[in-house]
């Protein structure tokens, strides 16, 4: 009997052990510092995760389909330079146009190695993430880039603006989920995705192209990254070359926390959703009760292995199993 | 044997799933020296019981036995260490690593400091893989090898325990005839060294040559043992599916149509060579021949996997050159592959969306996915082919083998299509849902489709087709008509005689 106990613990513990720690992290944090709870501070960590959210929105598209990206930190970084350079030289209606019109042709630059000529995405993505550092380089000088008169535009409203008395960047947040999460999981594109990345010779089998529907994740993930480095622009008007950088580990975390596999073939937007909140509030409750800025980047890794093992753990039902 | 004791006994074990009850208080023995076979519809609990027994899953209830103890298997090591040898129904070896290696995996032969000692344990492997007679030896890389001789290397593996009881999990699935020999060859050594033998198959042939007693569960629920000698094929039947079986041929000779598939001198460089044949609406050709005759690989050609390399297709008499399986789908060819894990599904997907896969596209409501249309499809083929699941949410990794069978075979019926082509369509799938699988190919051929049914089991072929074109080593020996077919002539054509020779 009591064995029998300890066997569902240790099942529930497995299944829903994100979320379980997710509120023991939420009591926690409330007990240690009253602010964490409070309307302010919780749309204040929306509002933070908003970009980080969105890119890993996209992410979650490739990892689906059984690949990785992780080019996408140097991406947004990219993103955001030709924004705020082509703002003042041909202005905001055709600079936003044109950036992502730059971006998508990176994106379809990766989702043709990967996707047509079925090189590794670890390897694609890893060199892509230094090769557009190279590239947002070469094209800002090195220099920081600034919008000229930052009082008189309306491009500030994406980072800025509110609506219907929600900041933008969470309204644009929400917008791409509903949007991306009714492709993922209505459409018949969604199901090719899971497919592939399921098991992509059945997929072959089954006439699904696999090489255009990674591609099209590709394309996906670029649009969400330029996407986030309009907000990153907007919010600030003016950035350095590096403001993506790293931004990679953190929107992968985000995703397997919310229980997408990196075999391929699981996970929902939903779910991103959820991974993306758990990583916004637990950082900014680590603030919240004092911790310095860089022991994120410790609890972060310390969460994404948590997250990986605990999605073994359920596959098997148990914590600890000497098969796999 | 009635003096002696039991290897091994099961009493009043229960396992349940979500939404299952896979065993339903199952009692079980094994005598030493008895091939016990264990017999029971797809999802009737047989490889469930079996991994209870191999402790890859524990009970909900019951206990085993060993002798006079009771014993826990908490996991396979210790079922392992226990003497209790699992063949799987689904491979489950190392693709990348050699024969030897996986065979003996966990207990590599060491030299001091813990080195491997690689020429004993070469020695050991091909001392073993000789007494299969198979053709390979230790370093062969597990991944380049046949399914067939993947089955070899897992009953290699073990052969080198000590074993006290033995689990076949349907070994004989996709074996070939003489493999089948070298097989129950090893059984019968086994059974002389006073193992005690577990023998899954749905195969009634084999069940009557090499088992003593015969346990039947059907729904998770214990019907009997019977003495193999004192039933017959009938009565296993029964007490399987609670019906007997009508396994008379549909001799309706419903008239034939036009030609819908023409191949004229197909080549697939050293895969087949100068293949013709034709296939009418209406008629179901049957492909037989050894594994590695080439029949999967002219299934793959016309279903655009594989470019031939001379030679024509004509579809409905017109030429045709298919560049994929989308370019072959959008034509009305469907084709149900021969490994239904590696190509048919989509394991971690649930029941209908696999089945729904290649005519995703066309299931349309607006911009989405009509829901509606994919579970009237669903439905329509969980009925027609009985399939076992606690519903269309299950994942299909969870269903029994021959259950993932029948989703794949639901799958490409429901894409009606002009042409269907079958590789192995009842592998691993049991007696009853076979004999309507066969009514099913025969009924569908009565509708005007035109069949290509590539079997290895010659009963299959010899029931279910109106002609049969054996083939051999990569070339087509002789077309026979179901009147001019003998089994006898059938196995001269397929072990290399030409027609000339044969007449
Ligand atoms: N891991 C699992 N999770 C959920 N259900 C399962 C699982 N394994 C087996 N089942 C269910 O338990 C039942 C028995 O399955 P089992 O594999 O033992 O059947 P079987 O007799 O071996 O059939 P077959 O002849 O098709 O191999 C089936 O209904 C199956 O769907
Ligand atoms: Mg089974």
């Amino acid at each position: 009997m009591a064995d029998i106990t300890r066997q569902q613990i240790g099942s529930l513990l497995a299944k829903q052990g994100i979320l379980i720690a997710f509120v023991a992290f939420l009591i926690g944090f409330t007990i240690a510092n009253p602010k964490f709870l409070t309307p302010d501070n919780v749309l204040s960590v929306i509002r933070s995760s908003a970009i980080l959210g969105v890119m890993a929105l996209g992410v979650t598209f490739v990892v689906i389909s059984g690949n990785l990206d992780l080019s996408v930190g140097s991406m947004m970084s990219f993103s955001t330079i030709v924004v705020l350079d082509l703002h003042d030289k041909i202005g905001p209606a055709l600079a936003i146009p044109a950036m992502f019109a730059m971006t998508l042709a990176l994106g379809a630059l990766i989702g043709f190695l990967v996707g047509y000529l079925k090189l590794n995405s670890l390897i694609v993505t890893l060199g892509m993430l230094s090769a557009i550092h190279g590239l947002t380089l070469t094209y800002s000088g090195g220099k920081n880039m600034d919008i000229a008169d930052k009082e008189g535009t309306w491009f500030s409203v994406f980072g800025q603006g509110t609506a219907l008395g929600l900041p933008i960047p969470i309204l644009m947040f929400v917008a791409v989920a509903a949007l991306l999460g009714l492709i993922l999981s209505r459409t018949s594109f969604g199901r090719k995705v899971y497919a592939v990345g399921g098991n992509g010779t059945a997929a072959t089998f089954s006439g699904i192209p696999r090489a255009r529907t990674v591609f099209m994740c590709y394309l996906i993930s670029a649009t969400c990254v330029a996407t986030a480095g309009l907000i990153q622009a907007s919010r600030s008007l003016g950035s350095q070359n590096t403001v993506g950088q790293g931004l990679e580990l953190e929107v992968l975390a985000a995703v397997i926390l919310g229980g997408a596999s990196l075999l391929g073939g699981s996970g929902t937007i939903f779910k991103t959703v959820i991974g993306v909140l758990i990583l916004g509030f637990i950082q900014n409750g680590l603030l919240l009760i004092g911790l310095q800025f860089y022991v994120q980047f410790i609890v972060t890794w310390v969460i994404i292995i948590l997250a990986v093992w605990l999605d073994i753990a359920a596959k098997r039902g148990k914590l600890m199993s000497p098969i796999a | 044997m009635t003096d002696a004791k039991p290897v091994l006994r099961l009493e009043n074990i229960v396992k349940t799933f979500p939404g299952v009850r896979a065993l339903d208080g199952v009692s079980f023995s094994v005598m030493p020296g008895e091939v016990h076979a264990l017999m029971g519809e797809n999802g009737a609990g047989k490889s469930t019981l079996m991994k209870v027994l191999g402790g890859i899953h524990q009970p909900d209830g019951g206990t085993i036995f060993m002798g006079d103890d009771a014993v826990v298997m908490s996991g396979p090591l210790e079922a392992k260490a226990k003497g209790i040898v699992f063949i799987h129904q689904e491979l489950s070896l190392a693709e990348e690593l050699s024969v030897a290696e996986n065979i003996y995996l966990g207990e590599l032969p060491t030299k001091s400091l813990g080195r491997v000692d690689w020429t004993r344990l070469a020695d050991q492997t091909n001392a073993i893989l000789q007494k299969l007679n198979v053709g390979f030896d230790a370093n062969t890389r597990v991944g380049d090898l046949s399914i067939a001789n993947q089955q070899m290397v897992e009953i290699a593996r073990a052969l080198t325990v000590d074993a006290k009881a033995v689990i076949f999990d349907e070994p004989t699935a996709s074996l070939t005839d003489s493999e089948k020999v070298v097989l129950f060859d090893v059984i019968a050594d086994l059974q002389a060294t006073n193992v005690g033998i577990i023998y899954i198959s749905h195969r009634m042939e084999e069940i009557f040559k090499i088992t003593d007693r015969i346990t039947v569960l059907r729904d998770g629920q214990y019907q009997g043992t019977v003495e193999t000698a004192d039933s017959t094929e009938e009565s296993v039947t029964q007490m399987m599916i609670g019906r007997t079986l009508d396994l008379s041929r549909n001799a309706s000779h419903h008239a034939l149509g036009e030609v819908a598939l023409e191949v004229r001198g197909l080549s697939c460089s050293k895969h087949y060579q100068d293949v013709s044949f034709e296939v009418r609406r209406g008629e179901v050709v049957g492909f037989y021949g050894l594994v590695g005759a080439g029949r999967t690989e002219i299934a793959e050609t016309l279903f655009g996997l594989r470019d031939p390399s001379a030679g024509q297709i004509l579809l409905d008499g017109e030429e045709v050159r298919i560049n994929s399986p989308a370019d072959a789908i959008a034509r009305g060819i469907s084709l149900v592959p021969e490994d239904r894990k590696g190509q048919g599904l989509v394991l971690g997907m649930n029941c209908r969306d696999n089945m729904t896969l290649p005519q995703i596209d066309t299931l349309k409501a607006g911009p989405f996915v009509a829901q509606g249309a994919e579970m009237e499809i669903f439905d329509k083929y969980h009925k027609q082919l009985d399939i076992r699941t606690p519903g269309w949410k299950q994942q299909v990794g969870n269903l029994s083998g021959g259950n993932q069978q029948k989703i794949v075979i639901g799958k490409w019926l429901s894409m009606h299509p002009k042409v269907l082509i079958v590789d192995e369509p009842t592998r691993g799938i049991d007696v009853g849902s076979k004999s309507e699988i066969h009514k099913l190919l025969r009924a569908l051929a009565a509708q005007g489709y035109a069949v290509m049914v590539i079997s290895s089991e010659m009963p299959e072929v010899l029931h279910v087709s109106d002609r049969i074109v054996a083939m051999y080593s990569g070339r087509v020996m002789r077309t026979f008509t179901s009147e001019d077919v003998t089994e006898d002539n059938l196995i001269q054509a397929i072990s290399g005689m030409t027609s000339e020779q044969v007449a």
